[in-house]
């Protein structure tokens, strides 16, 4: 086999370019060819590090291939492979562009090997994706296509402050693992933590990404914080930080996934909530809880993708997304209800789904680890998963009470995109042993011992009965059409509200002072207008003889005070 | 809409049927307690009934508190856009 040195999003940029120049017709097949030409191209990858130049006084590399930098390689070829699939009835030129040069970017980002490299696809990744927010042409998606922009240009201004730091301090320009004990490591993890949806950072996402188009979710979902979970797993893998912060990603999003009734919010939450479980993973940072970690994000990607594409199947079908507007779908979109089964059994780890096979290697390595309170809250957050994403997903969209809306079924398109992913999710879950023979370390596991098949069905099933119970007995609480306040709250209420209210007190301290000011204006213009205006002995109209009479009197004056002076 | 078909989940028996089902394999997944012993690595599991107890405590936990939450943080729809 010929070995080739190409970086993957090279192949991903030059597509763009060629994309733009392409007849209408033929631009959804182009973007289609994009990540099949870069399938090929990543199965010619030499291991090892290729590309190097010299970059002012440092050293840049493109392509640092290895076990960790190819699993997310594969991992984003294949969710642009099935995001143009189900992208391919799209005739916007911008979404097509837009989102080849972000996964091109994505790709960029996890291949390079040096800090510099890193910042620049940073903020490629940022600048092309909020496009795919724009492209939604609301006023809605335009505030919050902002908002995301703003967060991401922060992350990566708060990325460059650390990397010029650690430039500076240690003449370094690799991007390796990194200890916290310096500013310039902990700028670095803070502008990883912005991509990666920290608690309280993690606004831009639940707030934006249900706003872009029904194609532009699929893309977002698959991307950015995946990209800041590969960094996170390459330069701070054992950070026990990670372990906290991750336990609290995985619970508090839970609660909002419950009472939230936009369902592409719902998934936005629960995909913190997957999040959380891989940076718990990455904290813990031994083999296994590695190994768990990156192949719970590979997992994510596709379950995630083929439930982000289930609604917007059904958003781009009924025009609405609501839990309060939705219900019986699965009279007029049957295959759609099937493909999103398939993908809520896999997110909530049901045995022969693919969640199943990485998220059980995070919780037994938190054990292993003596994390007892820890494994309890992703016992916790497991159970809930199931609760809002495996249940609640399937069950407002497609069963509960008939909303009456009768749909076609998805487009073929969008079907053929969500087997494509469906069949991922599935051949993982009863075959996990190919994604395991990519990941970074051996793997020792065994997934489907009793106990752990026993343990998580037992854990599923008494989730689902408490479900079944609260909603029989009406405790369970209704989909209202409502807004939820969350972190944002602080820039998009109390902000503004704050910058309001001290405009008006501005205004009213000044106030004294304005009316002195006017007044006393006033009063000077008065007085100019009594001695200097049209009826006055100077500014009035004066005949000739008057003036030469005035001048000739000045003329005297100057010429006695010159005598005198003399 | 007279003339639609009619699916197998509008008959409400149904429903019961599918219900009763899921309610034995319920108990059925509760009784391997009883007969097989797990390999555990920590003592809270050896508990009779650890994760289906859990399961269905956690769950209940979680939509109390979150309705709960609802009286904190639930506002109008438009609750943003008058800015």
């Amino acid at each position: 086999m010929m070995i080739s040195s190409l970086p993957p999003f090279a192949i991903f940029y030059i597509g763009a370019v060629i994309l733009a120049l392409a007849p209408r017709g033929a631009r959804p097949w182009i973007m289609l060819l994009i990540p099949v030409a870069g399938l090929g191209n990543m199965a010619t990858l030499d291991d090892g590090l290729h590309l190097s130049f010299a970059l002012f006084d440092f050293q840049a590399t493109l392509l640092r291939v290895d076990k960790l930098s190819m699993l997310f390689g594969w991992l984003f070829h294949i969710a642009a492979l099935f995001g143009a699939v189900f992208a391919l009835h799209e005739k916007d030129l911008s979404q097509q562009v837009s989102a080849t040069v972000y996964a091109g970017s994505a790709l960029g980002a996890v291949f390079v090997e040096d800090l510099i490299s890193l910042f620049v696809f940073w903020e490629l990744l940022a600048v092309s994706s909020v496009f795919l927010i724009w492209a939604r042409r609301t006023a809605k998606a335009y505030a919050a296509g902002l908002r995301y922009l703003i967060y991401q240009i922060l992350s990566g201004v708060i990325l460059m402050a650390g990397v010029l730091l650690y430039l500076y301090t240690t003449g370094q320009n690799s991007f390796s693992q990194l200890s916290l004990d310096n500013t310039a490591s902990a700028l670095i993890f803070l502008a990883f933590g912005v991509k990666c949806a920290f608690p309280f950072l993690h606004t831009w996402l639940t707030d934006a990404y249900p706003e872009a188009t029904p194609t532009g979710t699929v893309f977002l979902s698959a991307f950015t914080t995946k990209v800041a979970v590969y960094s996170l797993a390459r330069a701070f893998p054992g950070t026990e930080m990670l372990v906290y912060i991750g336990a609290a990603m995985t619970c508090f999003p839970i609660f909002y996934a419950v009472i939230e009734n936009d369902l592409r919010r719902v998934l936005a939450y629960s995909m913190i909530n997957q999040i959380g479980f891989m940076v718990c993973g990455i904290g813990i940072g031994t083999e296994l809880a590695l190994n768990g970690a990156v192949s719970h994000a590979f997992n994510d990607v596709i379950f995630k993708g083929l439930l982000m594409m289930t609604m917007g199947a059904v958003l781009f079908r009924t025009g609405k997304i609501n839990g309060s507007d939705l219900g019986g779908l699965y009279k007029s979109m049957p295959k759609t209800t099937t493909f999103c089964i398939i993908g809520a059994a896999s997110i909530s780890a049901f045995p022969l789904f693919s969640g199943f096979v990485s998220k059980s290697m995070v919780m037994a390595a938190a054990v292993e680890e003596g994390y007892a309170w820890i494994w309890l809250m992703l016992l916790f957050a497991s159970a809930g998963v199931f609760h809002h994403a495996g249940i609640k997903i399937p069950f407002f969209a497609f069963f509960a009470h008939d909303s009456g809306i009768r749909v076609r079924e998805a487009p073929i398109n969008m079907l053929i995109a969500m087997g494509i992913a469906a069949g991922l999710c599935l051949y993982i879950g009863i075959y996990p042993w190919t994604l395991y023979s990519l990941l970074p370390y051996p793997v020792a596991y065994l997934p489907f011992d009793t106990t752990h098949v026993l343990t998580q069905l037992q854990l599923l099933f008494f989730s689902a009965l408490a479900f079944t119970w609260l909603k029989l007995t009406g405790i369970y609480p209704p989909e209202l059409i409502s807004t939820n306040i969350d972190a944002d709250w602080l820039y998009r209420k109390l902000g503004p509200t704050l910058v309001k209210n001290v405009r008006v007190l501005y205004l009213r301290a000044i106030a004294p002072m304005r009316h002195a000011v006017n007044e006393g204006g006033s009063m000077i213009a008065q007085l100019t207008q009594r001695w200097y205006g049209e009826n006055s002995g100077l500014g009035g109209v004066q005949t000739v003889g008057a003036t030469i009479a005035i001048a000739l009197l000045f003329f005297a004056i100057i010429l006695v005070w010159d005598l005198l002076a003399a | 809409m007279n003339n639609e078909k009619k699916h197998w989940l509008d008959d409400r028996a149904n429903i019961k049927k599918l219900l009763h089902w899921f309610y034995w394999m319920c108990a059925a997944l509760l009784a391997t307690d009883f007969v097989f012993h797990r390999h555990v690595l920590h003592a809270w599991e050896n508990l009779f009934g650890f994760y289906g107890i859990f399961g269905f405590v956690a769950c209940t936990v979680l939509v109390l508190v979150a309705k709960e939450m609802r009286k904190a943080l639930m506002r109008r729809e438009d609750y943003y856009d008058d800015q």
